[in-house]
Formats: C-alpha cells, structure tokens, sequence
C-alpha cells in the first residue's frame, strides 16, 4: 500500500481556516517542549509571547506599530507571490526605501517646508520600486533568477546603508555612532493614539490591504496574476503578458517595503541607524504565506507574527527566553504552515494494489 | 607579517566555510532543487559543535555533532519540500530563521566562552618551501581534508554513474524516474548531504577558524555560500576557485590594504554580490540552468 497526494480541484474552506490555527496549536506544541528541554519556565515562556501583549493598552499599540510594516510589505509580496514572482529581497528594498527618505533630512536638517514628510515618502515609495525593479529589468531581459539576484540586492543594501552611517551620513555630534541625525518634527509620521507610538503608516499598510484585496479578488489584473502563478501555459495562451506580471509582482512588491522603510526612519526610529535592518523584509515572507497569501488572512498573520514580537520582547524579561525565542518561533510556525498547507491542496489517496 | 603573507596564510581558512556550504548546495541544487536555509543550517551546525567541542574537547564530535544536526534541519526542508511538495522558497527560509533562531537560544549560555583551535600542521619538505611553506602550506588538518574531498566530489560527480544519475534528476526530474531512478531518493539523500556539508562549514567557522561562538556569527556566509554556487556555475573546479576569490575578499579590509586600494569596506564586501547578479545575467543568456525558474 502506497500514499500519494492528490491534488484537489478547488481547496476546501474549512481547511483554509483550519491549517493556519493547527499550525499555531503545532507550533506551541513545539516551543513549549523545546522551552521546557531548555531548562526555561514554558509555560510563563508562552504566556509571555501570546498573552502578555494584550494585557496592557501600550503593549497592544506596540503590537499595533510593529504590525503595519509587516503588513504593507506582505500584502505587496504576496502580489508577486502569486505570481510566482519570488521577491525574497523586500529587507533590501526597505533599506533603500528608508534610505531615500532619510536623504531630506539628513541634507536639510533644519528644512521646515511643509512638504517635507509627503516628500520622504514618495522617495521612499520611488526608492524601494526602483531597487526592486532591478530585479524585474534583469528577468525579463536577461533570465536572471529573482529569487536570487533580489537577495544578493538586499546583502548590497545593508552594505550601501553601513557605509553612509560610517561614513557621509554619520551625525558629527552623535558621539561615532553609526547613525544620522535625528529628524525634525516636521520629517515624523504622525502618532495616531496619543501616548503611543501608534502612527499613520497602520492606515498605509490598511489602506494597501484593501487595495490588495480589490485588485486581488475582483480586478482582471488580479486575475492575471493569479492564473500566472496558478497555470503559467494557460496565462501565456490567454495572451497575458508575462513580463507585465514580473514587473507588477516587483515593483508593487517593492513600493510596498519601500514606503515601510521610509515610514520606519521617519516613525519609531526618527532617524537613520543600523537597526533599521531588523528583518522585517523576511519577517514579511513568513507573514505573507502563513497568511495563505490571501489579504485578508495576511491581515490576521501579520497581527499573530506582531504580537509574538513583542511578547518575545517580554518573554526575555518573565521567562528569561533569548529575543531569538521569537525568530524560532517564526521558524516553526511557517514550517508546519507549510505542512497543514497540504491539508487545503491535496488529499491522502492510498494505493492499493489491485488483485489481478 | 606582510600584508600579501597574511593573505596567503589566511586565505584557504577564510574560504573553507564557503567551500563547505556551497558545494553542499551545489549537489542540492544539481539535483533540481533550491534550499535557502544555508545561513540557518550553517549558524545551528556552528554553535552544537561549538558546545560539543566546549564540553568534550574533541573536535571530531563537534565536527559529527554539527553535521548531523545540520542534516536533521535539512530534513526539515526535504519534508517539506519533497514530502508535501510546498514551496521550495518557502521552505528555505523557514529552515532558514529556524536554525538561525536555534543556533542563539542553544549557544546563549556559551557567548564569550572561548575554546581552542586547531594546530597547523608542518608538512616536512612542503613548509620549507620559500614565501609560502610558511604560509599557504601550514594550514590544520580539516583544510587539507577539504581539499582531498572536494577532489572526491569532483570525481563523483564527473566520473562516476552516480555523478550521471544526479545530473539526470536534476535536468529532468520525469525523464529519470520513467527510466527507473529513484529520484525521491537520490533528492532526500542531495538535500542530506547539503545539510551535513552546512554544518561542517558552521562547525570550522566557530571551532577552528575563530574558536569562540558569538550569536550571529555566521555572519551572511550562508548566502555568499549560495552566491558562490551561481559564480561557479554548478561545478566544483570553478565553485572552489569562486571559494577562494569570495574568502580573499572576505578578509575586507587587511585585502584592500594588501592589495594597496583605497576603497571603502564596503565595496569589497558587496563584490561577491554584484559579481554574482553579473554571472546570472551572462549565466540565464546563454543556457537555463537546470534549477532556477527561466
């Protein structure tokens, strides 16, 4: 008797809600042994990461904070992704993104046009399109793999962004820390609940999602992206351009990190610094598929994957669990994701061998 | 020591690690798969051998230990890859925050801890060679394993019907399993002996060439390893060759100094990135590569 899989025409619903959630309940499963083979408290560990961010109001918001870049570079990702169009790069086009934005501040310290933080983010938008499109130029005219060519894109990033903090950018009065000055009121995005650090980039990355969600779902656009990703022979005899979807899938892929970078200097940071490289762009990657890629599930991943960020925050302090608890946790949650995922796609078929 | 002597005796240790991993990869990736989670399967694979090495004081369970935990990671992605066929990339980068993620919380209590090396061999004859027998002969024994196996690797794959089988998966997956290869087979045992190879790159990253584990210390040789596998377009002459180049220039700033140029770190430390999106435009133009999507 043999297994196989077998492909299902049309994924169940239910599944469609159920993987996610027992991928959760898995991953749980997983830490709390793990944690608890460590030697930590597991309990306490995961009452920490799951629980603790809702039990104050400040706590909430930072979950709130940390939700929008993950948000807006998901849901432009999983554009691509559907697409088969792999942007794995989006770390990379956020260093430009808050790069390019950092650059008016940086050259006009004292600038008190009012234009000043409209025009952050539209370099920050133009910034992180560009350094992405890189990588649609060289597939669709020369075949380059843009798995990879987007990758090494991010490692020169983190390179360009070392060297202008060490170098041109670095503030003179900042004592030689690799970072620039910080920015005038006018150059920060502003807070949306007071008293928090709550601001306006969570009705970009909620505005992005309805965007996604409409062209997604219900634009022939959407439509075409997803057959191209679905049934790529059939999307060519339909006469859908191919290299349109590359360059689509990129560039709305890297718009959407580049307004999150431009959003991330001129919001918690308030300044250019190193810790602007805090992987949001591959947190993004797990957010997107854990969310089915679908906008609306991305909603609620980009939520979860927040709140155990900063719950991982809080578990180093009550259960005395390393900050990379929260990355193992990432780790795992995509990796039964992906095996419950098999739940929606296909379904078990034994072989049996038929008696002649 | 001369800056060029500090090359010459530098170098060979500073590329092992990116030998290790990216001929691994290099056989994961002949056989038609991606795995993205070098940089993961090598941070895990360095800081288990570590640990072992710290408690034991044997490096060859460090070497043992971090290669089968590497391979149990690569594991992992097989599973999930060709066990419930999802997606590679996917799977790549979730093996990948995994073993970064794991590598930390096991190596936490062990940071700034400090074990020792390995010795450099004098070879009798080889290191009275002028300029470098001192240098790029004296080297500890795992250098000299690596480059009798990377010799192996190269005779296995070019000479041998298994090098042909591999090389058929790779190329075309059905084809090969209509004529009776066992391709699920010959991808599990690829992708095992990735994650193996990772781990040994991890293992003489943080036991021998700096013995110490720090978290992090990987450092991005991961992705400069999968980097490589592309500059040496899938064969084991160039993909060591390309090791050697990306070792030199990992050396950053004592190269730029030796080579007497006035450019910025950083510049040196993106080449091996630029020189690889460069190899995959003048790569894709001339021949699809068996792996990668066209």
């Amino acid at each position: 008797m043999k297994l196989r899989l077998i492909r299902r025409d049309s994924a169940s619903r239910i599944a469609m809600f159920t993987a996610p959630v027992l991928a959760l309940v898995l991953t749980c499963l997983a830490s709390l042994i793990l944690f608890a083979a460590l030697g930590k408290d597991a309990g306490a560990a995961l009452h920490a990461l799951l629980l603790k961010p809702f039990l104050s109001w400040y706590s909430f918001s930072e979950v709130l904070l940390k939700m929008a870049p993950l948000l807006l570079i998901a849901q432009g990702l999983a554009i691509g992704f559907r697409a088969n169009v792999f942007n794995i790069g989006a770390e990379g086009q956020f260093i430009v993104g808050a790069l390019c934005a950092s650059a008016l501040p940086v050259y006009y310290p004292d600038g008190d046009f009012p234009m000043m933080l409209p025009a952050m983010i539209a370099f920050g938008a133009l910034g992180g399109t560009v350094y992405a499109l890189i990588a649609a130029a060289l597939r669709t005219r020369f075949g380059a793999s843009e798995i990879l060519v987007t990758l090494m894109l991010a490692l020169i990033a983190v390179q360009i962004l070392n060297y202008l903090l060490l170098g041109p950018w670095k503030d003179p009065r900042g004592f030689n820390f690799p970072q620039t000055v910080m920015f005038p009121d006018n150059a920060m995005l502003p807070i949306l609940f007071d008293g928090t650090r709550t601001n306006i980039s969570l009705l970009f990355a909620l505005l992005a999602s309805v965007f996604a969600y409409l062209m997604m779902q219900h634009h022939f656009r959407g439509y075409q992206l997803r057959t191209a990703g679905l049934a790529p022979r059939a999307a060519l005899y339909a006469g859908f351009s191919a290299p349109r979807m590359v360059w689509l899938g990129l560039g709305l892929g890297g718009l959407a990190a580049g307004i999150a970078g431009a959003s991330e200097v001129a919001g918690p940071l308030g300044q250019l610094q190193r810790s602007v490289t805090s992987g949001y762009g591959y947190a993004a990657i797990i957010v997107a598929y854990v969310g089915g890629l679908n906008p609306l599930g991305i909603i609620a991943s980009s939520f979860l994957i927040s709140v155990i960020y900063i719950g991982g925050d809080s578990a180093t302090v009550s259960a005395g669990l390393p900050v990379a608890a929260v990355e193992v946790f990432q780790g795992l949650l995509l990796f039964f994701y992906l095996l419950t995922f098999t739940l929606i796609r296909f379904r078990i078929e034994f072989d049996r061998k038929v008696p002649a | 020591m001369s800056g060029l002597e500090f090359l010459l005796a530098g170098t060979l240790a500073a590329s092992l690690p990116l030998l290790l991993a990216a001929l691994g990869e290099m056989v994961v990736e002949k056989t038609g798969l991606l795995n993205l989670g070098l940089e993961g399967m090598m941070a895990i694979g360095a800081a288990i051998a570590f640990i072992c090495v710290f408690h034991t004081g044997s490096h060859v369970l460090g070497f043992a230990a971090a290669a089968l935990i590497s391979t149990v990671i690569a594991m992992l992605f097989a599973i999930l890859v060709i066990g419930v066929k999802a997606n590679e990339v996917a799977a790549g980068l979730a093996i990948g925050v995994l073993g970064l993620g794991l590598s930390a919380l096991f190596g936490k209590s062990y940071e700034s801890r400090t074990i020792s090396g390995l010795p450099k061999i004098d070879i009798p004859i080889l290191s009275d060679v002028p300029l470098i027998g001192p240098t790029l002969l004296t080297q500890d024994i795992v250098v000299w394993l690596a480059v009798l196996g990377t010799m192996a690797l190269w005779w296995v794959l070019n000479r041998t019907k298994l090098g042909l089988i591999i090389a058929a998966v790779g190329e075309n997956a059905d084809a090969a399993r209509s004529i009776g290869y066992p391709v699920v087979l010959i991808r599990m045992c690829a992708v095992a002996f990735g994650g193996a190879m990772c781990g040994l790159a991890g293992a003489y990253a943080s036991t021998v060439y700096t013995p110490l584990w720090a978290d992090g210390m990987i450092a991005g040789r991961g992705w400069i390893a999968l980097a490589l596998v592309v500059f040496g377009t899938w064969q084991t002459g160039r993909v060591a060759f390309g090791a050697l180049l990306f070792g030199i220039l990992s050396l950053g700033e004592l190269t730029a100094q030796a080579m007497g140029v006035g450019l910025p770190s950083q510049v040196l430390s993106s080449l091996p990135y630029l020189v690889t999106i460069l190899m995959l435009v003048v790569i894709s133009r001339r021949r699809s590569c068996p792996t990668l999507p066209p």
